[in-house]
């Protein structure tokens, strides 16, 4: 895609080239090419089934491309997985484990060949900076389950956080939260993405467009809107609006004639 | 109460129940955590196609029944593993087709019959020594697995994708706790019997679940209350010349159900206090 000449020159933290995916032979993903560069802030938006928690999934290597290649910090990507911070999309994964805000954001400290017990007053200092960074300090001995949705989605971005990753991806952060927590959410993204790559998954459309820097529609296919072309200002005017009223791509399944990109 | 215990076989019986309270305490947390209750249920069920094995073919307890169960456990791990929403399905088949072959395969076995109700609720007063050392060595080889990969385990066991990507060796770690369970059921069976081991396994684990605030104090706290059911169970059996096996899990069942009627109350009489 002629968009990725518009960003920097230099070596991309993520670069997919011309990846195909497909579920049991239901294609998901077709012809995406994107290349992320350090300090980019992606809002990726799409229909459900549109592929987005694939692609980040791709760029995780928890699955592997079809065809095409998908690179991470130079390395193929699940060798350099425990390098990039990452908040799935479900914050409701086993509410009733008997475990504490710490010990979840512990368990990002854990990386190939290196056990945590090695250096654990660091790894636990560490940690209890991630919680209160992100405001979670008077809830680090809680039970996971006795936090509210929102509180355990902060859990989960300080365990993304902990090691510093230089790649950040979340997968709908803000599913759990309401729509004041929203922007304090994003506000909270914008900080952190001084010195973090993010790419975020979401629906909020219209809060998330005045923060980010850049926005990828994906729906099978990928279109890539450099900082240019998608302003708040102009995602305003479309309130309240859709993918569709937005990016051509999420217009590829229907009948209507594919508007030339 | 401590007069029952004066005889050796009593102290048999009851140093088996205390080390098959670790083992189940410390491997039943890791099958509650992680919902595979299922799962072990099949392995236990599955094994008796072992032990009919072992008699038809005149090998060894241990090779026939172990090698059988550790097959069939890791058919369906890779199955859990691979297709969660179909496992369910698969489990219940080996589940009922390894009952039927060990049973088909006792019948076919000319003379000895194993008897079904040994099988079901073991023989726990008849505890030879040797197979306390044997599940002494078991509990000693788990107990120092888990705590060494205490770590990965709790982060598989809370979010196998995460642990993934933070590089823990899910796939080897995953089959390998299978087969520590495997192993866990196939020798506590023959001690206690198939209906104790998945009492054992998940009663207490499951009572620990809810004030434990990490996997290693449910572990402990587990084996603690298998502990107090153990012995409580035996000294009722003892007292009212009943069978040891279903004493246990009685005492294990009452302090389930009592502990949810505790729950309920305390939950209904917050709720009215928030009201």
């Amino acid at each position: 895609m002629p968009e990725n000449n518009v960003q920097s020159d230099a070596f991309p933290l993520v670069r997919i080239e011309d990846l195909d995916f497909s579920y049991s032979g239901r294609p998901v993903l077709q012809n995406i090419n994107l290349s992320v560069h350090e300090n980019d802030f992606i809002a990726m938006i799409g229909p459900n089934g549109g592929g987005k928690t694939t692609l980040l999934k791709l760029m995780l290597g928890l699955l592997k491309p079809e065809r095409g290649t998908v690179t991470v910090l130079g390395d193929r990507p699940d060798r350099v997985s425990h390098q990039i911070g990452y908040v799935p999309q479900n914050v409701n994964i086993n509410p009733s484990f008997p475990v504490t805000s710490l010990d979840v954001v512990l368990m990002g400290k854990l990386a190939p060949g290196q056990r945590w017990a090695k250096d654990k007053a660091q790894n636990r200092s560490d940690a209890v900076a991630a919680l209160s960074r992100i405001g979670m300090a008077d809830y680090i001995h809680a039970r996971i389950g006795e936090l509210s949705g929102g509180q355990r989605q902060r859990v989960f971005i300080a365990r993304a956080l902990v090691t510093r990753p230089k790649l950040l991806l979340l997968d709908e952060p803000t599913a759990s939260i309401d729509s004041r927590g929203q922007a304090d959410f994003y506000k909270l993204l914008r900080q952190l993405n001084a010195e973090v790559t993010i790419i975020v998954v979401s629906h909020d459309l219209p809060i998330i467009t005045g923060y980010v820097k850049s926005v990828a529609c994906v729906n099978q296919r990928l279109h890539y809107h450099p900082h240019a072309e998608i302003t708040g200002a102009m995602m305003e005017d479309l309130y309240p609006c859709t993918v569709e009223a937005v990016c051509p791509v999420a217009r590829v399944t229907h009948p209507a004639p594919n508007t030339p990109v | 109460m401590m007069d029952a215990f004066q005889f050796e076989f009593m102290q048999n019986a009851l140093a088996a129940g205390l080390l098959a309270s670790i083992i189940c305490g410390v491997m039943g947390s890791i099958v509650v955590v992680n919902r595979i209750v299922f799962l072990s249920g099949g392995i236990a069920h599955t094994a008796y196609g072992g032990i009919g094995l072992a008699f038809f073919m005149g090998w060894p307890y241990l090779v026939g029944t172990l090698g059988f169960s550790l097959a069939a456990a890791m058919i369906m791990a890779a199955v859990t593993l691979k297709a969660r929403h179909r496992a369910d399905t698969l489990i219940g088949v080996f589940w009922a087709v390894g009952m039927a072959v060990g049973i088909i395969l006792i019948d076919l076995s000319p003379g000895y019959n194993v008897d079904l109700m040994s099988y079901l609720f073991g023989s726990i007063l008849t505890v030879p020594d040797t197979d306390l050392w044997i599940m002494g060595a078991i509990s000693v080889v788990i107990v120092a697995f888990v705590a060494f990969y205490y770590a990965d385990i709790l982060a598989l066991s809370y979010d196998e994708e995460f642990a993934r990507i933070r590089g823990v060796p899910v796939t080897a770690l995953y089959f390998l706790l299978i087969a520590m369970l495997t192993v866990t059921i196939v020798m506590v069976i023959q001690v206690v019997g198939l209906i104790l081991v998945i009492a054992l396994l998940t009663i207490p684990p499951f009572i620990m679940e809810r004030y434990a605030r990490s996997l290693a104090v449910m572990m402990v706290g587990a084996t603690a209350l298998g502990m107090v059911f153990t012995i409580s169970g035996l000294w009722l059996s003892c007292s009212f010349n009943l069978t040891s096996g279903a004493s246990i899990i009685l005492v294990a069942g009452g302090a389930f159900f009592l502990n949810l009627m505790v729950q309920r109350f305390f939950l209904t009489s917050r709720k009215n206090a928030d009201g």
